[in-house]
């Protein structure tokens, strides 16, 4: 039985999630609660936003982020993986400066026209 | 290859300062040593910034004479220098029968000090005056000479002209020892040793330390602490002059005052401590705040933009200590009104110079005049035409202050180099406003790092060791 | 003679200027005094904006972005480094560039300065006054901007969201957070923020705590967490000390409106924003107010709502479009602490009016009373409020005619 916080309101659920009974969930109010619940004991993943160097730009840093979610055991790894990224201006916003993260599949893209 | 000095002034607060601009008008030369990495790092950076009408020492004592001296000679430099100052008088309330007596006392005082122009007012004429100090106010002392003014600027002014007529000054540079040779003083400051005929001990909190380094121990520092605060400029105008409390054993008491840059200030307490302490206890906040409201009741400390603590050099003696002694000259113990007297004091450290010897002949090309050019007191016409002739004067870079790149630059390239953020702040005011550097933190760290040609990471906040930011991420190996 | 001009080119002056312009206006200039657009955006790299605006998880500089290429297809003019320095009643403004010093008319004038953060003297915290004390919101440009870490063990006090946002960014930058330090016996930030920022990097939340002492004489060197009784007065005796080399503090944002008092516009002391019409407008006809600079919003996505209705309603008054004043008051009733707009004009011509309010603490189910001279013309339900999540609700004009005061009111229900 693991205890946490639902963040899908503003109400903040306490929820209680049993891995051993198929990841039932009890304590939310609402089904979204529910799935919430189920999805961040089964498989939980987080989007990743940071910066990374870049030359001949306003500033000396680019903000990026993971193109989609990756799982949350991955994080510190993911950062090691993206502080390797050297750009240079011009960069979109949308483009591509590191594909397939430690191999989830995921791209590092601009968020940021610089 | 040493050079022999004429003067070394150890200390460059605001005695140091005045009594190095008083000696850079005659042909001497003069190093002034400094520990701290600016001018301006000790009590004078942190105190009511009060230009006192002289009223409060005993008469005939040096606080007296030179209070009273000070006072003229600071409206006059002021002007001449381009440091804010504003006369704006002060009042000493009575909230007793007793308190009362003490008013006529020192308004008798002031009479023998030479204080001009002083009235003991009624409640109801104080009432007209500032509409909103307490009704149990029974009577005041009106001192109209009294000002306000901005301290370290002053501080840095001073300096700044004795630098311009070619006083030495070493920041960053401690002295450890002080020994008497046949051909005068031997310094030993930051690891160098320099010589000179005169040392004066201008040196604040440390001045007894200083002193017993050349001659044998005779008197004490006693730090004593004082807390502020300074509220936002909303409340800038609550007073219109100095409004003090009675003196009493521990001091001047509690004053509220507006400040040259249209704030409020409020304090001091008064605490003895062991060093240059400038904590802020929660009980020296509820002390201050109690006061504060028996003089004006509707003080808003909601408003409140800073705290902040100076230390006294207070002494076991009653008096200023300022004497020769064969060519070391203390100047100890110069608390309030040490501010206002300082350029009296500087006055008076060349009479004893004189007097011990030294030949003081003026010196045929001394630059007497500062300017300071303050985008935010000009007229839309000057403002515009500043611009023209130098586009930084048209990037405002404290947004509280009204502060410009122009200004800032300007300071960096002045006679005395701010190194650090505060540094910039003392002479130019970024950062001195109600975000509190928030915003302009950040640009003044890339423009003295710009202008320096340092990088970001080594430059201050204020004192050396006081770092902004620790690495540059882009500087990290991947 | 400016058709409009917008002060300050972040989310609210942005969406001010593009609807102003979908509304008809072509001459409108936006006063810029940084060096790019987007405002605080550009620093909050972290991702959930737009939910609302454009059904899409965005983060800072992407939302910016969504704005600035609107703008980029139209003529709207754009002067960066350009700082406001005044602004006159009669709606003259004077601006300080490297370009030049400048005096601008304007027919209509949108203010959207933004707000700013509390500091360290707005609370008073005693103790020394090292370096490493700094607003969360000056190490986030700090660190997102410029690539400089401002410290490697830091205590975050407030947990309002960009204290939480800094405490996770310091972490993956190689910082060690030792806590997240609240006043309040809840935390004024997100739920999300509060789990995906603190909770995934174990990061303690210590609610009904705060910082009671600062030590270090150069650079920081520690700070004491006290927990507070119900009166926020510090326990003697319930003291942790911590070992830290950075403070940032979260302790809440103020409307910056330095050029609002200078033009002389009625201010309200609850928001320390100015007073507003159903449209934005201020006490000044033709000048409005948007965003930040009105009151606090917790999501962008609320500030670009709220800045295209002060856009619109600023291009329908060049357009000639005037209002009568003297319409109803709006009022905070039992546990509400301010409502925006707070004034409707005379005679309104939009059918509803959209209020914006906060609560004083927080509620669960609960409801939310709407009067008007005293007699109740609306009511709504909630599940859950409170002071940190802003509300918002919807009033039929045609119920408003001829009032002269509404009041707002909150109260919980079985």
């Amino acid at each position: 039985m693991t205890e946490i916080t639902c963040i899908v309101c503003p109400m903040g659920c306490r929820l209680t999630v049993d891995e051993q009974n198929d990841f039932a969930v009890t304590g939310n109010t609402c089904k979204l609660g529910e799935n919430y619940g189920k999805n961040e004991l089964k498989n939980p993943t987080r989007v990743l936003t940071t910066t990374v160097k870049i030359g001949g730009a306003i500033h000396g840093r680019c903000p990026v982020k993971t193109g989609g979610a990756i799982p949350k055991g991955k994080l510190f790894d993911a950062m090691k993986e993206i502080k390797k990224v050297r750009l240079e201006s011009p960069v979109a916003c949308g483009q591509v400066v590191l594909t397939n993260l430690l191999g989830t599949g995921i791209d590092v893209v601009a968020t940021r026209a610089m | 290859m040493e050079i022999m000095f004429d003067a070394a002034i150890i200390g460059c607060g605001i005695s140091g300062a005045a009594i190095a601009r008083e000696l850079s008008k005659y042909d001497l030369t003069t190093v002034i040593i400094e520990k701290e990495n600016d001018v301006a790092m000790g009590a004078t950076r942190a105190n009511s910034a009060i230009v006192h009408a002289g009223y409060d020492a005993p008469p005939g004592t040096l606080m007296a004479k030179l209070n009273v001296r000070g006072n003229e000679l600071t409206k006059e430099l002021c002007a001449r220098l381009s440091v804010p100052y504003k006369n704006i008088g002060s009042l000493l309330l009575a909230f007793s029968d007793e308190e009362a007596v003490t008013v006529q006392k020192l308004y008798e005082r002031g009479l023998k000090n030479g204080v001009p122009d002083m009235r003991i007012l009624t409640f109801e004429e104080t009432k007209a005056l500032e509409p909103n100090i307490s009704d149990e106010v029974k009577a005041a002392l009106y001192a109209p000479s009294a000002g306000i003014v901005n301290p370290w600027e002053f501080a840095v002014a001073l300096a700044e002209t004795a630098v311009q007529n070619g006083a030495k000054l070493m920041l960053g540079s401690e002295v450890t020892a002080i020994e008497r040779g046949a051909d005068g003083f031997h310094i030993t400051a930051g690891g160098e040793t320099l010589k000179a005929k005169y040392v004066i001990n201008a040196a604040g909190v440390n001045a007894g330390k200083l002193h017993d380094m050349a001659l044998p121990h005779a008197f004490d520092i006693t730090p004593n602490k004082g807390a502020y605060f300074v509220l936002d400029k909303s409340e800038g105008e609550l007073v219109k002059h100095v409004i003090f409390q009675c003196p009493s054993k521990a001091g001047k008491g509690v004053l509220v005052s507006p400040t040259v840059h249209g704030n409020l200030i409020i304090g001091p307490n008064a605490l003895d401590v062991k060093s240059d302490e400038t904590e802020v206890l929660e009980s020296d906040l509820s002390d201050v705040r109690k006061a504060a409201v028996r003089s004006i009741p509707s003080v808003d400390f909601r408003q409140n933009i800073r705290c902040f603590a100076g230390v006294r050099p207070n002494s076991t003696v009653e008096d200023f200590i300022i004497g020769a002694h064969d060519g070391f000259i203390d100047v100890a113990g110069i608390r309030s009104p040490g501010l206002t007297a300082a350029p009296g004091i500087a006055e008076y450290v060349a009479v004893l110079m004189r007097e011990n010897g030294a030949k003081l002949t003026p010196r045929s090309n001394f630059i007497d005049r500062r300017e300071h050019v303050r985008f935010k007191d000009l007229t839309h016409e000057q403002r515009a035409a500043l611009v023209k002739e130098n586009p930084l004067y048209g990037r405002v870079i404290c947004r509280c202050e009204t502060v410009t790149e122009g200004e800032i630059v300007n300071a960096i390239r002045s006679p005395i180099p701010p190194r650090t953020i505060d540094g910039v702040k003392r002479r130019c005011e970024a950062g001195l406003g109600r975000c509190q550097g928030g915003f302009c933190g950040p640009r003044v760290l890339e423009i003295l790092s710009r202008e320096l040609h340092v990088p970001r990471e080594s430059i201050q906040q204020d004192k050396n060791g006081s770092y902004i930011v620790t690495i540059h991420l882009n500087s990290l190996k991947s | 003679m400016v058709d409009l001009a917008v002060i300050g080119g972040g989310p609210a002056g942005l969406a001010a200027a593009h609807a102003a312009y979908q509304s008809g206006l072509r001459d409108i200039v936006i006063l810029e005094r940084d060096r790019e657009l987007g405002g605080i955006l550009n620093q909050c790299i972290h991702n959930g904006f737009g939910l609302h605006r454009f059904k899409q998880e965005l983060t800072g500089p992407e939302y910016a972005g969504r704005y600035i290429n609107m703008l980029n297809d139209t003529n709207v003019e754009t002067r960066l480094d350009t700082m406001v320095i005044e602004i006159t009643p009669d709606k003259r403004i004077y601006t300080a560039s490297p370009n030049g010093y400048e005096m601008i008319e304007a027919k209509s004038i949108v203010l959207a300065m933004g707000c700013r953060e509390r500091t360290r003297g707005a609370i008073a915290i005693p103790g020394s006054r090292p370096s490493g004390v700094l607003t969360a919101g000056a190490a986030q440009r700090y660190l997102n901007m410029e690539g400089l870490m401002p410290g490697s063990r830091a205590v975050i006090l407030g947990s309002g969201d960009i204290g939480l946002i800094m405490a996770r960014r310091m972490t993956l930058e190689g910082a060690e957070v030792l806590a997240c330090v609240e006043l309040m016996p809840y935390s004024s930030g997100l739920n999300r923020n509060i789990v995906q920022c603190l909770e995934d990097y174990n990061i303690p939340l210590y609610l009904s705590h705060t910082v009671t002492d600062i030590r270090g004489g150069r650079r920081l060197e520690g700070v004491t967490v006290a927990k507070v009784d119900e009166n926020r007065r510090p326990i003697p005796g319930t003291e942790i000390n911590f070992d830290c080399d950075t403070l940032l503090l979260s302790v809440g944002l103020i409307p910056e409106n330095e050029l609002t008092r200078g033009a002389g516009i009625d201010m309200d002391l609850r928001t320390s924003g100015a007073v507003v019409f159903e449209n934005m407008e201020t006490s000044i006809p033709g000048v409005f107010a948007c965003g930040n600079a009105v009151h606090v919003h917790d999501l962008v996505d609320f500030v670009s709502e709220e800045s295209a209705k002060a856009g619109g309603a600023a291009a329908a008054y060049v357009g000639g479009c005037t209002h009568e004043s003297g319409g109803a008051r709006l009022k905070n009733g039992a546990n509400v602490t301010y409502t925006v707009p707070q004034r409707l004009h005379g005679h309104v011509t939009n059918k509803e009016i959209g209020v914006f309010f906060r609560v004083n603490r927080v509620f669960k189910k609960s409801k939310i009373t709407v009067t008007a001279d005293g007699a109740e013309i609306a009511s709504f339900n909630r599940r859950y409020m409170m002071p940190g999540e802003m509300q918002h609700v919807t009033l039929k004009a045609d119920k408003l005619a001829g009032v002269s005061d509404i009041t707002i009111a909150a109260e919980e229900i079985a």
